[in-house]
């Protein structure tokens, strides 16, 4: 028998809308949804590669306890019971002894989300994570101290931009598939894209411009551009005087930033920088300057990303076509959003054990900061953490120096892995259960902000495979165990998503004919002179900043220049390749076969220093010489020479990954000692304060 | 007579790989064999900036293929009313005579079977009035399946644009 499933692929946390094709319950074919305009059946590599992970044999095919000690591969195969006992049988005494506050849980956040946040909520924990300090947090707090409310109150329309600036926000391999298309048009229409980075990405491949900056000078960079807009009165003088409120403050700040300044900083000329500001000026307001994703990089990032969004306003980039968008919701289209079940249980008393929102007043409470866990967890302080649950996320190889997490990891009474990979941090876990993939599970219905605000819904395809269970009925039966199942009554995911619905206005029928539900006919702009909603307590785009000034931080940082390495040393950069997903899909069959382990670039003229040639193995050590390996060298003109690189997420360890077991380097393994490393004012972890060694192995 | 023609538009092609992608788990094939490859030559610098080719390799279909002229049992043959070239897995001895005379390296080897495999242009799909797996799913688009006859325009308008802005 055949079928066509409406879903949302689960491949990486883009989470494109995607239809499947399933015959007598096996799935044959997987394409974007093709009544979705901007996915139109398109596919990226990892999407398509979602049916070589189901039907792979090299994933947790049933819950595990482990034997021996942590890390070390002994596992008993356990049922379902025995595992939930296991667990809860640990949890109990935990909570009993220390409160539910002593139970942490990770994810990687997105919108399917409702369901585990209010499990911990129900044992009573404060202590929710996600993945973001080692991704967007300096973005994110970029955007609250400028705008009062997170990066996702915007989204870019970059098909009727003019110029796009990227400051290494790799768009065409670290890929969303409408995003990537859409700046395509961006360049067959003849607009520009401006690329900045420390070596020629495969976006710098199809750039107008690219600047090869010197690393950790993004900052600079954006001073330099700042000071040539205002000098040469640039800016958009009708929108800034609208709406934004400091730009006399910033005006004095920048005054010694000159372009001949930035230009011995970051090693672009200075006429090409103010040539650029005069350039990107005439095409304003339709220009973009990114403020970053994955922006875990230097402990200046918070304001680089910051910089970014001062010159989005000195253009008057926003809400006009070309620009930035503000992302309307249900409610901006006169429609209900959806019902929570969060919103149904009280919130913890507790205040969170890393601070943040309290102790550390400009860290936005909401997902924390995982790396200040680390510390909570050795120092009791200022309570103590006794069991962590990671659910489908991987810290051990996400955040630096896996050898430093461990010992943390190894005080809890407790560690679970929730996953449908293997993950390090699961070989390291006591249980590790297996959720059921994306294909064999519904999930709760999302709510997409944009122009034209909808739902959509991850419809389940297939009966999971082995003895997966979706994660839902997970924690729902976790929370039963634990004696706070009243909150989790519904029996299955067609019943909460009827709770979802009530009172929306639409039902499930609604999106069987496309696998969405639009919630306005036209695309909602607002009249960018009146109507943009900023939530800072001026309710203007604050160049200086209410909430960093109240917490005694300036607004403004005095530029720090980065260190630069000696001989034979090199800053260590990280990225990602089109076809794999972070450390997830290194053992794909058919991921594995495109791109089957990384390799080291490195700087030609470094190179020819140290006697390496294209292809040669080479050693490559932590700055502390506690971890080192070697890989092969990738010798190109395209680096600069202060920096080596490698794609993320290969060097894997779990031997039940035959394919992925010891393919290529780690970049996580040689940030030893960057685990209490970060952005002061952003958050996030500086991923690139990591210097390594690089010789030609013998 | 050939009659299909896949056209790679190298200026949307971004190299994500997604093609060899779709392809592999469209038509199941095991870990080795691959019916098209992206293969990336750069980057070099042009006109200042980084440039990668990122070549786009099918079976092209020829209208006098090697293949078919190599294969001793008839399994490689030509479909009359489209010219597609494929392999008949009944008749294929494993004899690599087809794999040795392509001068594309086109046709793959199944270690699985033991039998000589290529692409098709997903002739199953076709049947059913749909484009190949690679074209389908191509993220920029920069795939296009048709007449040989007619995709030459696409270049064509694009240089005419590209003149007419000087």
């Amino acid at each position: 028998m055949k079928k066509s499933v409406f879903s949302i692929c689960g491949m990486c946390s883009v989470r494109c809308p995607i239809r499947v094709e399933v015959e007598d319950g096996i799935v044959k074919w997987i394409e974007g949804n093709p009544h979705d305009p901007g996915m139109a059946g398109r596919l990226c590599a990892k999407g398509s590669a979602g049916l070589a992970m189901e039907y792979d044999y090299e994933r947790p095919q049933q819950p595990l306890i482990r034997k021996g000690k942590r890390g070390g591969g002994e596992w008993e195969k356990a049922s379902w019971d025995e595992a939930l006992d296991y667990i809860s049988g640990k949890l109990k005494p935990i909570i009993d002894e220390f409160g539910g506050k002593a139970v942490a849980l990770s994810d990687r956040g997105g919108p399917f989300r409702d369901i585990h946040r209010s499990f911990l909520r129900a044992i009573g924990s404060p202590n929710y994570y996600n993945h973001d300090c080692t991704c967007a947090r300096n973005v994110q707090h970029a955007a609250i101290s400028v705008f009062g409310s997170g990066r996702k109150t915007f989204n870019y329309d970059f098909k009727n931009c003019k110029h796009l600036v990227l400051y290494g926000r790799n768009v065409f391999e670290s890929l969303r598939v409408k995003a990537a298309n859409t700046i395509m048009e961006l360049l067959d229409r003849g607009g520009k894209l401006t690329y900045i980075d420390v070596r020629a990405s495969g976006t710098a491949m199809k750039a107008t411009r690219f600047w090869m900056v010197r690393p950790g000078t993004d900052y600079a960079l954006d001073l330099g551009i700042i000071h040539a807009v205002l000098r040469d009165k640039l800016y958009d003088a009708e929108f800034v005087n609208q709406w934004v409120v400091g730009l006399k403050e910033l005006e004095s700040f920048v005054a010694p930033y000159t372009p001949e300044w930035a230009s011995k900083e970051t090693g672009i000329a200075s006429e090409e920088i103010v040539a650029f500001a005069h350039e990107i000026s005439q095409d304003k307001p339709a220009v973009i300057f990114h403020p970053g994703w994955m922006l875990a990089r230097y402990k200046d990032s918070f304001y680089s990303s910051r910089t970014s969004y001062i010159l989005n306003a000195l253009m008057g980039s926003f809400e006009t076509p070309g620009g930035l968008f503000f992302q309307k919701g249900p409610g901006d289209a006169g429609k209900k959003g959806l019902n929570t079940l969060m919103g149904t249980i009280p919130k913890p008393k507790d205040k969170r054990v890393d601070g943040c929102g309290w102790k550390y007043k400009h860290f936005e409470s909401g997902p924390g900061l995982l790396h200040l866990l680390y510390p909570a967890i050795l120092g009791e302080d200022p309570y103590p953490v006794k069991a962590y649950i990671a659910f489908r996320h991987d810290p051990l190889l996400s955040l630096p120096d896996p050898e430093a997490q461990k010992k943390a990891l190894d005080k809890l009474d407790l560690i679970v892995s929730i996953d449908s990979n293997y993950s390090e941090t699961g070989w390291f876990a006591d249980v590790l259960l297996p959720s059921a993939t994306y294909l064999e599970k519904s999930s709760i219905i999302r709510t997409g902000k944009g122009l034209k605000p909808q739902f959509d819904i991850r419809r389940q395809a297939i009966e999971p495979r082995n003895e997966a269970k979706p994660d839902w009925w997970i924690f729902k039966q976790l929370a039963e165990r634990l004696g706070v199942g009243e909150y989790f009554k519904f029996k299955d995911m067609e019943e909460f998503w009827k709770f979802q619905l009530e009172g929306t206005g639409v039902t499930l029928a609604d999106f069987d004919k496309k696998g969405f539900v639009s919630l306005a006919d036209k695309q909602i702009w607002w009249d960018r002179m009146k109507d943009l909603k900023f939530k800072t307590p001026s309710k203007k785009i604050e160049f200086v900043s209410s909430l960093l000034e109240e917490n005694g931080i300036p607004s403004f940082k005095t530029y720090e220049s980065p260190k630069k390495p000696s001989n034979g040393t090199f800053r260590l950069a990280f990225g990602r390749s089109p076809v794999h997903t972070h450390g997830q899909t290194q053992n794909n069959p058919v991921l594995h076969e495109i791109m089957p382990e990384n390799s080291l670039w490195i700087n030609a003229a470094e190179a020819a220093k140290l006697g390496i040639s294209n292809g040669d193995r080479v050693t490559v050590t932590s700055s502390d010489g506690s971890h080192s390996g070697t890989i092969q060298a990738s010798v190109t003109e395209f680096i600069h020479p202060e920096v080596v690189f490698m794609v993320h997420g290969f060097g894997r360890k779990i031997p039940w990954q035959t394919r992925g077991y010891n393919k290529g380097l780690g970049d996580y393994r040689f940030e030893t000692g960057l685990l209490d490393v970060f952005d002061p004012v952003g958050g996030a972890n500086a991923l690139m304060e990591c210097f390594v060694n690089v010789e030609k192995a013998d | 007579m050939s009659k299909y023609y896949i056209y790679q538009d190298v200026k949307r092609c971004i190299g994500c790989f997604s093609c060899e992608s779709h392809c592999k788990t469209k038509n199941s094939l095991p870990i080795g064999p691959r019916f098209c490859q992206i293969i990336s030559v750069g980057p070099k610098l042009v006109n200042n900036l980084p440039r990668i080719a990122n070549i786009f390799m099918p079976c092209f279909q020829c209208e006098n293929p090697w293949c078919v002229a190599a294969c001793p049992t008839g399994a490689m043959q030509k479909r009359p009313k489209d010219g597609i070239v494929f392999v008949d897995q009944a008749l294929c001895v494993g004899c690599k005579s087809c794999i040795t005379a392509c001068p594309w390296g086109t046709p793959q080897w199944n270690p699985e079977t033991g039998k000589a495999i290529k692409c098709d242009y997903c002739m199953d799909r076709l049947d059913q009035g749909l484009k190949p797996a690679c074209v389908t799913k191509c993220i920029t688009q920069c795939l296009h399946f048709g007449d040989a006859s007619e995709k030459t325009k696409t270049a064509r308008e694009r240089f005419a644009r590209a003149i007419s802005e000087l």
